[in-house]
């Protein structure tokens, strides 16, 4: 018997692991819920189908959401993560002492209670006094707040499911709106490698690039991830990704990273000729 | 337990089963379950294509219903209260105007407001009925037209009491209810029909007693109704009801609707107002639950971003504004600075957000069984954004998107006079040959035969400036008006 849990990254491309048990399914107000135990990548994450993460390459996505900014500002004190249940992006954020305050407005309650139970080590983070979780509409939670975040993290799902708000120019509005003066907005890219979402991420950076005066787009290998190639977004009124990073400062508070270093920091900024739209 | 009869779908179930029959079509519709035209097929897909289908002996047919339409339209009639319903394929125009025409011929006085959509006044035309305008009243606060009082359409009756009908909007776009058990209780006790135009109305049958939901027209005394199923009933774009009391011949009612509509219904319209019918009829008092809280929830948090004025019951005034739709969601826009249609566009335009229609102060949104909590969030969100990154000084005066019309010639007798053509500056004191409205929401500024002032002038220009899409005139650009001749 052979079990395989597969996405289809286009009508015409899938992708499939090997499984060996499959551990809940859940369907929750928002979308379905899966866990699978693999042999190749360890316990898989799917919501309504596709796959979120997995327990062998998550570090990357992790790391290069959180470390990116946390090197270019290491004033950063009050962070407000958006989506980002699972928590992976929470346990990167906890390893600095410097942060004070960390908000994270999930939409789903049920992804973190699933996170917590069946990856452990992923949702470390949920136990740090600094750490409130406000189970709400993202879009809805930031609408209020004005100038008090020093740092945004978007880790949202996939642009046509539940996370589709966080994807518009009304949310990055509202972003813009609720960071401090020296902010900074990361948000999770997708990858442009196929059609169908080339479009849709090169308007996501258009709307970012009109709300922010700088706007920038960097890259890290997932493999799990249709194409294998990720992006990220960098927006600020006042830091360059790249001009403005404190290697030294960052690389003394001793933080042990599997994929960052400041030196990857870099070069993750420098994108493939064929990605000119994105500049 | 007998079965609830309104859980059977006789023209959806007919449907599925000639499909399943695997008929050899030699009839129309020539592309024949979609094989000749395949990139249509590829767009709307294989079963819609097969759902194409004209009039068959075991499907019925819409002209001269008898077997499994006839049997839906009972079934229409009874989810709302009504003796009898119609099917309509041309839109609620269609159900508006065989409305109308069912009870009034050439030089028959008809008692309604001025602010209804075009459809009725091009029934007029139709017919040559005369119109007699009641005084809707207009919102101070806000500028639009409300929904005429019991207390003007008496005394519109009683100086018209040769008038074969009333005609009232419940609601109107902007979701304001008159007194129609008031209306209804005059109209019978002086011998007219009570005709309503329900096109924004569907779900006044279908919503729970306790949700303080105006009623609808067919449970309130009324005798006929044209209800857009298609607006927030769920069905297609298109399919529409009429529907008629005890007191009108619908006999005849079949013949008028005869006169105009197609003869070839098209089944993908039929079948889903009978799909339509039975989800309202058992799910609706759920759903528009659901659609109530949506909208009370969105009107509080868009008050909250201050400057809007998201406007419900509290218009409500016991006379013009008798009852309000709390479904709708009206927002008035000046206190940001902005005209209702700029704001409508700004959504659009930069935010992919397509609202149901601005003028010049309002926008209009609709909320139905088919809304979510993260666009309503997206909606909220964006008006936000808009008035923080957009906003202005606020406008002041509110702008009244109700003109009073002067009528000169009775609408059919305007429409066909010797017309000629002339520039919109130089209009003034002469007499419309044609309509000009802003669509949406279709509400003519000026109807054939009726009057144009400065102020209509002014207010044509001041909506083409902010972006108003202007319809009606023969001249598309609207620059130009025809006209009937000086006043003198």
């Amino acid at each position: 018997m052979e079990l395989w849990y597969t996405e289809n990254h286009t009508e015409n491309v899938r992708f499939s692991i090997k499984v060996d048990r499959h551990l809940t399914s859940i369907t929750s107000e928002f979308q379905r819920i899966d866990v699978f135990e693999s042999y190749e990548f360890g316990r898989l994450l799917v919501l309504d189908g596709y796959l979120m993460l997995t327990e062998k390459d998550e570090y990357i996505y992790h790391e290069m959401i959180t470390h990116i900014p946390m090197a270019v500002n290491p004033g950063i004190r009050n962070i407000l993560l958006i989506g980002a249940g699972d928590g992976g992006a929470l346990r990167e954020l906890c390893r600095y002492d410097c942060i004070e305050k960390i908000h994270l407005a999930e939409i789903d309650k049920a992804v973190v209670d699933t996170c917590k139970e069946y990856f452990p080590k992923l949702a470390v983070g949920f136990n740090d006094p600094r750490v409130t979780v406000y189970y709400e509409d993202g879009l809805k939670f930031i609408r209020d707040k004005v100038g008090v975040y020093d740092l945004i993290i978007v880790d949202s799902t996939d642009p046509f499911g539940v996370g589709e708000g966080l994807f518009t120019k009304e949310f990055y509005g509202n972003c813009n709106k609720s960071l401090a003066q020296d902010g900074i907005l990361i948000n999770q890219h997708e990858s442009v490698f196929y059609d169908e979402y080339a479009d849709s991420m090169e308007k996501v950076h258009e709307k970012i690039s009109s709300l922010f005066k700088i706007a920038a787009v960097y890259q890290a290998h997932i493999p799990t991830y249709p194409s294998g190639h990720w992006l990220f977004g960098f927006a600020s009124e006042t830091f360059d990704p790249v001009k403005d990073l404190k290697a030294q400062q960052w690389n003394n508070l001793g933080i042990k990273t599997r994929y960052y270093n400041t030196e990857l920091h870099k070069g993750c900024f420098a994108l493939p000729n064929n990605y000119s739209n994105l500049r | 337990m007998t079965k609830n009869p309104q859980c059977s779908v006789p023209l959806a179930d007919a449907l599925r089963t000639h499909l399943k029959n695997r008929i050899v079509p030699f009839d129309v519709p020539g592309h024949k379950g979609g094989r000749g035209n395949p990139e249509l097929t590829q767009l709307l897909g294989m079963q819609a294509m097969r759902c194409d289908v004209n009039s068959m002996k075991p499907l019925d047919n819409l002209c001269h219903p008898v077997s499994v339409i006839k049997e839906s339209a009972e079934l229409a009639a009874d989810a709302f209260g009504a003796k009898e319903a119609f099917f309509i394929v041309g839109g609620t125009t269609g159900a508006v105007q065989a409305m109308i025409m069912s009870v009034c011929k050439t030089g028959d006085k008809i008692i309604m407001p001025r602010n209804v959509h075009r459809s009725a006044i091009n029934a007029l035309i139709l017919s040559g009925a005369v119109p007699v305008y009641v005084d809707p009243g207009i919102s101070e606060k806000i500028g639009i037209g409300l929904g005429m009082s019991a207390g003007s359409v008496e005394q519109a009756i009683l100086s018209n009491p040769d008038a074969k009908a009333v005609l009232v909007n419940n609601p109107t776009y902007y979701g304001i209810c008159p007194d129609i058990k008031g209306i209804a209780e005059l109209t019978r006790r002086h011998g007219m029909y009570l005709l309503a135009d329900e096109a924004h109305g569907t779900h006044f049958y279908f919503t729970g007693a306790n949700e303080g939901m105006p009623p609808g027209a067919m449970r309130s005394g009324g005798d006929m109704s044209a209800v857009s199923m298609h607006k927030t009933g769920g069905s297609l774009t298109q399919s529409s009801l009429l529907l008629c009391g005890e007191k009108v011949n619908a006999a005849h009612v079949g013949q008028i609707i005869n006169l105009t509509q197609t003869t070839s219904g098209s089944y993908l319209l039929m079948a889903s107002l009978d799909l339509a019918r039975k989800n309202l009829a058992l799910n609706g008092e759920k759903i528009f639950a659901k659609v109530i809280e949506y909208a009370e929830y969105a009107r509080s948090e868009i008050n909250k971003l201050g400057g809007y004025c998201a406007f419900g019951s509290e218009l409500c005034d016991g006379g013009n504004c008798y009852a309000f739709d709390r479904t709708k969601l009206s927002v008035n826009t000046l206190g940001i600075g902005l005209a209702g249609i700029e704001v409508y566009d700004i959504l659009r335009d930069e935010y992919g957000i397509q609202a149901e229609f601005g003028d010049l102060g309002n926008l209009l949104a609709i909320m139905s069984a088919g809304d979510r909590p993260q666009e309503i969030e997206r909606l909220i969100a964006a008006l936000s954004e808009i008035k923080r990154t957009k906003g202005k000084e606020p406008i002041k005066q509110p702008i009244a998107e109700y003109i009073e019309p002067k009528v000169v010639i009775p609408p059919k007798k305007a429409f066909y006079a010797d017309k000629k053509s002339v520039p919109l500056n130089e209009t003034a004191g002469k007499v419309s040959g044609e309509f000009v409205m802003c669509y949406p929401p279709g509400i003519p500024i000026l109807a054939p035969g009726e009057e144009i002032t400065e102020q209509i002038i002014e207010y044509i220009r001041y909506a083409k400036e902010k972006g108003c899409f202007l319809t009606g005139t023969e001249d598309v650009t609207a620059q130009r008006i025809n006209t009937i001749g000086s006043k003198n």
